[in-house]
């Protein structure tokens, strides 16, 4: 805590409010219902597609609905596992600088990782014609 | 980063023993936080074995019975003894409570008793509230209206009544600021500096909700903020801690209930 000389109310107002919260707590329970059928639907794929050989799994990769669905639990898997830990971070990291630089680069990974994810995915579609 | 260990000058040592006086035949054991900021020393465990046949059945009768007859230099607060100013919050036996309305006989063994967590201690069992009633003056607890003020009281239904009082008395104008609620959150305790833990935000809710009160949204904006009201994970220590049955739990979920409706 702070020690230099300050009233405990001077303290415990801080900057005051950053007006926003909210809007991280609603994407955190929008993705969180959104990966249900998609994190489903992914267990269904991977468990079907087992022992599949190299045509059949591209010709999957290929069907528009697989494509779309891929890319659409990408998104909503990196997006809902960067809100966590980024809440994560807050709660743990004390030091304000620290916890800036994590965040934002903890963000940056996740958003060149989802796109690179994405672009492979995409890739591989077109590659086996979709 | 958060810290996960105690300092080297706040681990607790062994202390001081002090035995029942021989014959007494109801005999139990208390273990008892002590720290003296004028002693350069670490804190300890001091061990009271005193016979119950001599005190009352709560814990607070207990520690007021060491103090009297065993160690006078034993500091804690206490003031009402019957749950109303929420003075004596200390920890015991591991949880969260007001001494004077935890039966002794509910404690199984020896009854440890050290300071409400994570809480700067001033003395003994006496943790540094200021910080926390800061906070409490922070959300600005009373009555904010721009409507002329009337001439006679400022009606409430039966109903809106209700919603402060809670439908068996457990509402969330029931809060006696005794932050057993606050201490025993973990999100308190790495953040207490910005979060404002359950017992604020209890007394948040407790103005937001007052249907006489015309300041919601200022209200909810001044909590709109990660670190105010979102370091709350709905642990629901607070809710098991209050020992006074309140539910901080669910007044936080209102909040953040309103919070969402104000962006629909």
């Amino acid at each position: 805590m702070n020690n230099s000389i300050q009233t405990p109310l001077a303290k415990a107002k801080g900057l005051g409010s950053a007006h926003y919260g909210t809007a991280h707590v609603m994407k955190h329970h929008l993705t969180t219902l959104i990966n249900v059928p998609l994190v489903l639907w992914m267990i269904y794929s991977v468990v079907t597609l087992r022992g599949a050989s190299y045509d059949e799994f591209m010709a999957w990769v290929a069907h528009p609905v697989s494509v779309l669905l891929l890319v659409l639990f990408v998104i909503s898997v990196f997006k809902h596992f960067a809100l966590e830990l980024q809440v994560v971070f807050e709660d743990y990291v004390s030091c304000k600088y620290a916890r800036t630089v994590i965040v934002v680069g903890m963000k940056l990974f996740f958003f060149v990782l989802g796109l690179s994810t994405i672009l492979t995915a995409l890739k591989m579609a077109f590659m086996a014609g979709v | 980063m958060a810290k996960f260990t105690l300092p080297k000058n706040s681990k607790v040592k062994k202390g001081k023993k002090f035995d029942a006086a021989e014959g007494a035949s109801n005999k139990k054991k208390f273990k008892v936080y002590r720290w003296n900021p004028d002693e350069d020393s670490n804190p300890r465990m001091d061990e009271y074995e005193i016979n119950l046949d001599d005190c009352g059945e709560m814990v607070l009768d207990a520690i007021i019975h060491i103090k009297d007859n065993v160690d006078s230099t034993l500091t804690f607060r206490r003031s009402c003894r019957e749950g109303i100013c929420g003075s004596c919050a200390m920890n015991i036996d591991g949880r969260n409570t007001l001494a004077c309305l935890k039966p002794i006989n509910e404690v199984k063994g020896d009854v440890k008793i050290t300071p409400l967590p994570h809480m700067p201690v001033v003395k003994d069992l006496v943790p540094d509230l200021n910080h926390a009633y800061a906070q409490y003056a922070s959300i600005e607890p009373w009555m904010k209206t721009d409507s002329p003020v009337p001439t006679k009281e400022r009606l409430q239904s039966p109903e809106d009544a209700q919603k402060l009082n809670g439908d068996d008395g457990k509402g969330p104008s029931g809060c006696i600021l005794c932050f057993c609620c606050s201490t025993s959150c973990p999100s308190y305790w790495w953040n207490s500096d910005k979060f404002m833990g359950p017992a604020i935000l209890l007394n948040a809710w407790r103005w937001i909700t007052d249907s006489r009160d015309e300041a919601t949204g200022e209200r909810l904006d001044q909590l709109e903020d990660p670190f105010k009201l979102y370091r709350c994970h709905t642990i629901m220590n607070c809710t098991n801690a209050c020992p006074k049955d309140l539910n901080p739990a669910k007044s936080i979920s209102e909040i953040k209930k309103l919070m969402v409706e104000r962006h629909s």
